[in-house]
């Protein structure tokens, strides 16, 4: 087996010699197991194991980036992303200072070392509790753990090796009836802890009966409503409406964008604050150091509905004046880092959900996640269930229902926040080819005022 | 890898390595400047065993790691599925093209100046949009052997285009973009700016479209983002034999409007998802899945095909995992409106050429909907302008089943879907206002 501690120590002596202005590298170790069902079988199972590495140099503001999985001539990846930055370069190298630092996080928690046999029983278990429904079509089930080792090191002298772990479930019932298929889904995660995904027995039932149960819900008309999120679903909506918005690479290079967002400017009513905080302990989002050795930290993005900060690597730092936030991640070794999110949420606030639901007419109560896109000002989201709100009092369940807003009024248009904020773990993030990178989003319930909702 | 197959044969009655090796060149713009340069190296190996009847998997890129990629594939054996498939002897494999050496000799150099030109020629036509732009070559080396003797072994070049232009004024934004790739070296910037520029054109004009239903025409690029993801998901042998394709059970029957017909063919010369043989080593076919809107087969790897009892089609296709029923590459055949014809049909009515988050809803079920991310309102036979807050829902099954028209030129989405424009009757559209 490969040591990447011994390419670490002579990685880290051979990016002292070479002229550029900054170079890093990152070395990676990683295992995997997953497990997969369709309908009553398994699919399949399998482990993989994966070594690899990056060297990334900045030579007069152009980057060079290589990767590979063969650690022979480690000075000649290094002169080859040194030329490849060369080429780029034309103006001077700006990067955010931070202090070099050399540490090492360790995690206790390594569930791709828990015998195969036990994640296949619990899985059993839930798919046998999902095959008590009656009218179901099919199934599905992915399980998937992992634990990886980084160094990462660079020519200023930080020399940081963290280990973090990561587990996936997703589940989804499918029935159908007369042609029709309708399906329900569940999808929940954890830094490593197996606990988080074993107590779900009563939530895979009623996301069974649930998909059956759509079968004969009627689909929602198509326009403006007053909708309600659940936690689970505003937490999507503070990502895709207003986070990936926040991530300064989108917007360091381009002045029109940086003109519309200029710090100070109104988003919201006073009580909207939106945060990305990879500081919190414990969450899929959450890490010491970022993949540019940056200490992670608490970043409002919205408070009191004003802007107030967004999430930066060490070069859009510097590009737009601001301080790092140690946003800049990777994957894995195949990709430089670039600015993502890591756990996102709205604050709470004081409304309880009767306050929130007591005064709409007609409006629509969406829950749960089934998927999130952006395209900087408009957005679209979809809810995994979806209920009518009539004269203050949840009603007939509707099949699954995608919002779209633009986030310029959308925002605006959020009027009541609730005062219990969740942390949904179950989701993941892709940008670029990015994806999933495991995050975290939160929020209370929350209500938006002449949301578009799709329909027939 | 005759040694990861000898290692594996000691414990199992069958085995299969795979190994692939790949090693890209992406050059990226940012803010219509050249950014950063990349070389990736990856080499991985996977290995599929059949023990005690069972299938074991098991992956790697630690070239040093053999021992323990055979031990793991042996444990995941105890709880594997019973294999149902046996692996393919030796064969002979359809000659397709899909290496050019042309495309692994363009240098760097070309490649930067292959995205200045491209970024020159948008910029040119609007000046104050700002692009992100990609120049990428990828040449990739696949080996496969089984110990029933089966053996296959590929290069494959792939060279991209793609850009990716917004242009911001006020608070109002368009997203404008495309992308070309091929197994040859694309040298014509020019052909992927004229799809930008046109998209730029349309887009001069806002116009606004009534909540209700409407007459609608998917441009090709719009065909790839509404339809296809249900489409994927209903001629995937495994959904249709799990019962959850609503199509399954209507082999042979007339689901979708006689116009249409739809294939998938991996034997195309030069596209990107072309190839000999797919992951499996079964030889590359062409196989219809409409004729003239009857449901005419489905997509199969070894062990779908084998649990349904029909034979693979040589879709077996790996995503980092066991091998599963994918596409290569779909082609709709062309019909006989051109799309200006189609236009000047339509009273009031909708062109989706960019449809952002339709993979979301239930597409299994066939239902579509989404934020139309670029799309232009028609008025008495003229597109006006581009509309925006805009949400078209619907089902595939519902609007394939009668279609007004289907375009007399097809084009390529990505390399990987060639298309005509589609002009359907009515489509749901709600919109705010």
């Amino acid at each position: 087996m490969t040591d990447i501690e011994a390419i670490g120590r002579q990685l880290a002596d051979i990016v002292k010699r070479y002229s550029a202005d900054y170079i890093e590298a990152h070395l990676e170790q990683s295992q995997r197991s997953y497990i997969t069902y369709r309908g009553r079988e398994l699919e399949s199972i399998g482990q993989a194991t994966a070594i690899g590495g990056n060297v990334r140099a900045l030579v007069r503001g152009g980057w060079g980036f290589v990767s590979f999985n063969e650690p022979g001539d480690l000075p000649g990846k290094v002169e080859l992303a040194v030329r490849q930055a060369g080429l780029v370069g034309r103006e001077e190298s700006k990067l955010a200072p931070v202090q070099p630092i050399v540490d090492t996080v360790s995690t206790d928690k390594n569930p791709t070392t828990k015998p195969l046999a036990g994640k296949k029983q619990l899985l059993d278990e839930y798919n046998e509790i999902i095959w008590r429904t009656p009218k179901l079509q099919t199934s599905t089930i992915a399980y998937s753990d992992s634990h990886k080792r980084v160094i990462f090191l660079s020519s200023a002298g930080s020399y940081i090796v963290q280990e973090r772990s990561d587990i996936n479930l997703r589940l989804s019932a499918v029935a159908a009836e007369d042609g029709k298929v309708q399906q329900a889904g569940l999808s929940i995660g954890s830094a490593g802890d197996f606990k988080a995904i074993s107590g779900l027995r009563q939530q895979v039932e009623q996301m069974a009966r649930r998909a059956v149960e759509l079968l004969s819900s009627p689909q929602v008309k198509g326009g403006e409503y007053t909708v309600v999120l659940d936690p689970v679903l505003a937490g999507v909506f503070a990502h895709e409406a207003f986070g990936h918005l926040s991530e300064a690479d989108f917007v360091y290079e381009n002045d029109r964008l940086r003109q519309i967002m200029v710090l100070g400017r109104r988003f919201g009513s006073k009580e909207l604050s939106i945060v990305d905080n990879a500081a919190i302990p414990g969450l899929r989002g959450s890490y010491k150091y970022d993949d540019e050795g940056v200490p992670a930290t608490k970043t409002y993005l919205i408070r009191e509905g004003k802007l107030v900060g967004r999430l930066h690597s060490r070069e859009t730092a510097a590009k737009m004046g601001e301080k790092p936030t140690g946003n800049a991640r990777a994957i894995n070794y195949h990709y430089p880092p670039i600015v993502r999110m890591t756990n996102t949420y709205i604050e709470p606030g004081e409304a309880s959900f009767d306050d929130i639901i007591g005064d709409i007419k007609e409006g629509v109560y969406a829950k749960n996640w089934f998927g999130g896109t952006t395209a900087m000002e408009m957005f679209t989201f979809s809810a995994g269930e979806a209920y009518m709100i009539r004269n203050g009092r949840l009603a007939e369940a509707l099949r699954p229902v995608v919002l779209s807003g633009n986030v310029f009024t959308t925002l605006n248009n959020l009027d009541a926040i609730g005062n219990d904020l969740e942390m949904n773990q179950g989701g993941g993030c892709g940008k670029g080819a990015q994806m999933p990178l495991p995050v975290s989003n939160g929020s209370p319930h929350i209500r938006i005022k002449k949301c578009l909702v799709g329909g027939r | 890898m005759e040694d990861i197959l000898a290692q594996a044969k000691r414990v199992a009655e069958e085995a299969e390595v795979f190994l692939v090796s790949a090693e890209e060149t992406p050059v990226q713009f940012e803010a219509n400047r050249l950014k950063r340069i990349q070389s990736k190296q990856n080499t991985s190996v996977a290995l599929r065993i059949i023990k005690e009847g069972r299938i074991g998997y098991a992956s790697t890129t630690d070239p040093g790691d053999t021992r323990r990629l055979v031990a793991s594939a042996a444990e995941t054996a105890r709880f594997g599925i019973q294999a149902r498939f046996e692996l393919p002897p030796k064969t002979t494999y359809p000659r397709i093209k899909v290496f050019d050496p042309d495309t692994e000799s363009v240098p760097i150099e070309k490649m930067i100046e292959l995205g200045e030109e491209l970024i020159a020629l948008i910029t040119e036509y609007t000046p104050d949009i700002v692009c992100e732009a990609m120049v990428t070559k990828d040449i990739i080396s696949l080996r496969l052997m089984n110990s029933g003797g089966g053996q296959a072994s590929y290069r494959k070049s792939i060279f991209s285009l793609s850009i990716w232009g917004s242009l911001i004024r006020g608070t109002d934004m368009l997203f404008v973009g495309e992308i070309q790739s091929s197994c040859n070296p694309l040298t014509q910037p020019k052909e992927v700016a004229d799809v930008v520029i046109q998209q730029l054109e349309l887009a001069k004009n806002r116009a606004s479209v009534p909540t209700g239903q409407l007459p609608v025409i998917l441009t090709p690029r719009g065909v790839a983002s509404a339809l296809i993801p249900s489409l994927m998901m209903a001629f995937n042998g495994k959904i249709v034999l799990e019962g959850a394709s609503p199509i399954g059970n209507r082999l042979g029957q007339k689901v979708f409007d006689p116009k249409l017909w739809l294939c998938d063919d991996p034997t195309i010369a030069y596209r990107p998802n072309s190839r000999p043989c797919d992951d499996e080593g079964i030889p590359s076919q062409r196989t219809p899945l409409i004729e003239g809107g009857k449901v005419a087969n489905f997509l199969y790897d070894l062990q779908t095909a084998a649990l349904a009892h029909t034979r693979s089609t040589g879709n077996g296709s790996r995503n980092g995992g066991l091998p599963t029923p994918s596409p290569t590459t779909l082609v709709i055949a062309p019909g006989k409106t051109t799309f200006d014809e189609m236009v000047s049909d339509i009273k009031e009515g909708l062109v989706i050429e960019q449809l952002m988050g339709a993979e979301q809803g239930n597409i299994l079920g066939g239902d579509f909907s989404g934020n139309v991310l670029l799309g232009f309102k028609v008025e008495s036979g003229k597109i006006v302008g581009r509309v925006k807050d805009t949400m078209v829902s619907g089902n595939i099954y519902q609007l394939l089943k009668q279609i007004t028209a289907i375009g007399s030129k097809s084009e390529w989405v990505g390399g990987f879907i060639h298309t005509p424009p589609i002009y359907c009757p009515s489509l749901s559209v709600a919109t705010k206002g």
